[in-house]
């Protein structure tokens, strides 16, 4: 394969706090140097464009296996190069359920025609049933990067507990929503001023914190790895902070629309704006995004939920909660850090480095030998969101309309080009 | 005090430290000069002329009593097997078919038991701790055959004396792995005891769900993978994972369970070489142990465990025989 060389670029590497002007080359899919450059090979002008490496999207749900009318790994690829987005996690919440090594093996083969990475959450739980332990191990060593059981928690302590000992016998990463589920079963928005005007049933943002807080105290009982899974209030923002305060292995996840959107967004029963968790209050955002600022929450994921019209086109309780963001992690990003809401390095290290240090990945980072999986962002541009030019089977989203500044010019994949603008 | 053993090995023992033990509960009820000279008399019958013709005068016109709660087969036959040949009297009583299955709670059958004047009390129980309770209110020896998830000395013992046999030289300085799953284990916790009493080093290996939190405090150093574990270990002892604990809630599965923790050549050679594998049984082959390692006679101690359990327990009802007044002095 011949060289590629990007030039007149400017290189922000999270990884490395490098934000400076220079340029890279890039030979058989990995990065061979970077900075001053002499350029060879096939030459990139990115006239000043921003440099960083593909993000990699934590928490992707597609519908394959089992629900190919939702989104396929081909559609969802196309969605991610398209915002930038090189590696995928994908969740296990398929039909059957990734819970055995087979699936495992099968998705990872099927994925590496890809222009993107596939890696795989495996189930924690054997059909996400919430009780009985998956093969945690042998999954680990066929290729799951992170155990997952989906949308719902683990409701059983006594459960999570072995879980998560039985998994820190493997260095495994456990992810489990903060949900209390006798607070938030059956609930359709946050509750406040607002849901009980609208008539909604709601959840308090303390069911969060109860589950962190529950979450945290086995971590730190049996010394399991645990990611406080798509955190969106103050509260368990909170509870994560003091768990990083005495040095637990406890990181945090949020989903972009929770750091874009508050609840005033349901506006007049927005079904596409119905999220689980539910979009909660500008002052919840606020502080989620200076939480980001301060690195106190690790990683930014899209949540990506594609769901055909018909499960959205439907009175705002009993439409399907989730949307799509593979296309959209980046650009709305990009509009917090446009609207001084959010500083660059640290959203791009939330969605670059630090989940690649979590999964235990070689990308998500800009150096010589890492794969030369990188993204020009022009960070500027202003441009109306419309769903459906998205690239996903399906176009649920609550930015439909929107206006964004900043997104993905060109997508790079292992030294070749698989998006342009 | 009937010493028509004298000339025996226990009279040799116990001349200067008779066995003074009433009940035999737990392996940290005994000094270690009484494990030592059990041991002893262990090895004594251990000689199958010995134990094919014993004297039957050492229990004649005892009873002994096998009062088993749960299902067992080598403990219960060879305690029933140790009392005949010893010469006592002894009865099986089945649970299953007796006033226990109506209700009667566990004092109330210690009452009836002790109304019938028993000698010796062979009990196993699911709950920990309840053969002491019955030691408190019966009059004759209560010997624990395994309670709940807290102790079975008899095991103990004939594992140690199991040891005894395949290294002459005693059990101080070896290297022993206890692998699988230790939280249920009763057999495990007097392991350690014992093991530790006689001078090994003592392992634990295990998953986490399977090992307790502060297992490394029983006296042994704790390891959650098999590789770690049994490196420089000079017997490795496998423990039963019951089936119902395979399917999810401590392990996934029995296929998770073997890869990792079952005993084959390939983990069986992280331990010394020539290390000898004992299993307290039954065993559930293809889980916790191969068929290929369990039916190797040079390194498999499993069927020798059960033909010494015989003798070690003839020597702990001997024991405690001995140790018993006469009934001239309990008259007095």
């Amino acid at each position: 394969m011949s060289a590629l060389s990007i030039v007149n670029a400017r290189l922000i590497d999270p990884a490395s706090g490098r934000d400076e002007e220079g340029g890279l080359v890039c030979e058989d899919g990995k990065i061979l140097e970077i900075g001053d450059i002499i350029p060879r090979g096939d030459i990139v002008d990115a006239r000043g464009l921003i440099l960083a490496p593909g993000l990699i999207d934590m928490r992707v749900r597609t519908g394959e296996p089992g629900l190919e009318n939702r989104e396929t790994l081909e559609t969802a690829s196309r969605a991610a190069v398209a915002g930038g987005v090189t590696s995928v996690v994908l969740m296990p919440e398929t039909d059957p359920v990734i819970d055995d090594i087979s699936l495992v093996d099968y998705l990872i083969r099927k994925g590496s025609d890809l222009p993107v990475d596939i890696h795989i959450a495996g189930a924690l739980t054997k059909k996400l049933d919430g009780k009985s332990l998956t093969e945690i191990g042998l999954m680990k060593e066929a290729g799951a990067v992170i155990f997952s059981n989906g949308s719902q928690p683990i409701r059983d302590a006594q459960t999570m507990r072995r879980l998560m000992s039985y998994a820190a016998n493997f260095n495994a990463l456990i992810a489990n929503r903060a949900v209390e589920p006798t607070l938030s079963e059956g609930t359709v928005a946050h509750e406040s001023n607002l849901s009980s005007r609208l008539g909604l049933n709601a959840a308090p943002s303390i069911s969060e914190r109860i589950m962190a807080e529950r979450d945290i105290a086995l971590a730190e009982l049996t010394g399991g790895r645990i990611l406080i899974d798509l955190i969106s209030s103050k509260a368990a923002l909170e509870a994560v902070k003091t768990a990083k305060a005495k040095d637990l292995d406890v990181y945090s996840s949020i989903s972009i629309n929770h750091l874009c959107l508050n609840e005033v967004d349901i506006g007049d029963y927005r079904s596409f704006a119905k999220l689980d968790p539910p979009l909660r209050e500008e002052s919840d955002r606020l502080a989620l995004l200076e939480g980001v600022n301060q690195g106190e929450i690790d990683v930014i994921v899209s949540d990506h939920d594609p769901r055909p019209a018909g499960e959205k086109r439907l009175p705002y309780s009993e439409a399907a909660s989730g949307a799509v963001g593979l296309e959209l992690l980046l650009a709305a990003g990009l509009s917090q850090v446009a609207e001084g809401h959010m500083d660059l390095m640290a959203f791009l290290a939330a969605v670059t480095c630090n989940p690649a240090d979590l999964l235990g990945l070689d990308t998500g980072r800009l150096n010589s030998g890492a794969p030369a999986n990188f993204v020009l962002i022009d960070p500027n541009k202003p441009w109306v969101c419309a769903s459906n030019n998205l690239k996903s089977r399906s176009k649920n989203t609550p930015f439909d309309g929107r206006r964004l500044t900043g997104r993905a010019v060109k997508t790079f994949y292992q030294g070749r080009e698989v998006f342009s603008l | 005090m009937s010493l028509a053993v004298d000339d025996t090995i226990l009279g040799q023992a116990t001349r200067d430290y008779p066995f003074s033990k009433r009940h035999c509960l737990s392996v940290s009820d005994f000094h270690r000069v009484d494990i030592e000279n059990l041991l002893r008399l262990g090895e004594h019958y251990l000689n199958l002329d010995v134990q094919k013709s014993p004297d039957r005068s050492v229990l004649s016109g005892k009873t002994l009593i096998n009062l088993f709660f749960e299902n067992s087969t080598r403990t219960e036959k060879s305690f029933e097997l140790a009392g005949k040949r010893l010469g006592a009297d002894v009865i099986s009583m089945q649970v299953a078919s007796s006033s226990i299955k109506k209700g009667e709670t566990l004092l109330d059958t210690a009452a009836t038991l002790n109304a019938m004047n028993p000698d010796l009390l062979v009990i196993r129980h699911s709950a920990s701790g309840a053969p002491s309770l019955l030691a408190q209110k019966v009059e004759c020896s209560v010997i624990n055959a395994g309670d709940g998830m807290h102790a079975h000395p008899t095991q103990a013992l004939l594992d140690a004396l199991t040891l005894r046999q395949a290294f002459p030289e005693g059990l101080d300085g070896l290297r022993i792995a206890i692998c699988g799953d230790i939280l249920h284990s009763r057999v495990a916790r007097s392991d350690v005891a014992l093991f530790n009493m006689l001078g090994a080093e003592v392992r634990l290996v295990g998953p986490p769900t399977l090992v307790p939190l502060d297992a490394d405090m029983w006296g042994a150093e704790v390891f959650h993978d098999m590789e770690s574990g049994l490196q420089g270990c000079d017997v490795v002892m496998m423990l039963r994972l019951q089936l119902e604990r395979m399917s999810g809630a401590f392990v996934p599965s029995k296929r998770e369970y073997f890869h990792y923790y079952g005993l084959d050549r390939k983990k069986l050679g992280f331990a010394k070489p020539n290390a000898f594998v004992m299993h307290p049984g039954p065993m559930n082959r293809g889980v916790e142990i191969s068929s290929e390692i369990a039916d190797d006679p040079d390194v498999s101690l499993i069927t020798r465990q059960v033909e010494t359990g015989v003798a070690m327990r003839m020597a702990i009802l001997h024991a405690l025989a001995e140790a018993q007044p006469t009934s001239a002095e309990q008259r007095s």
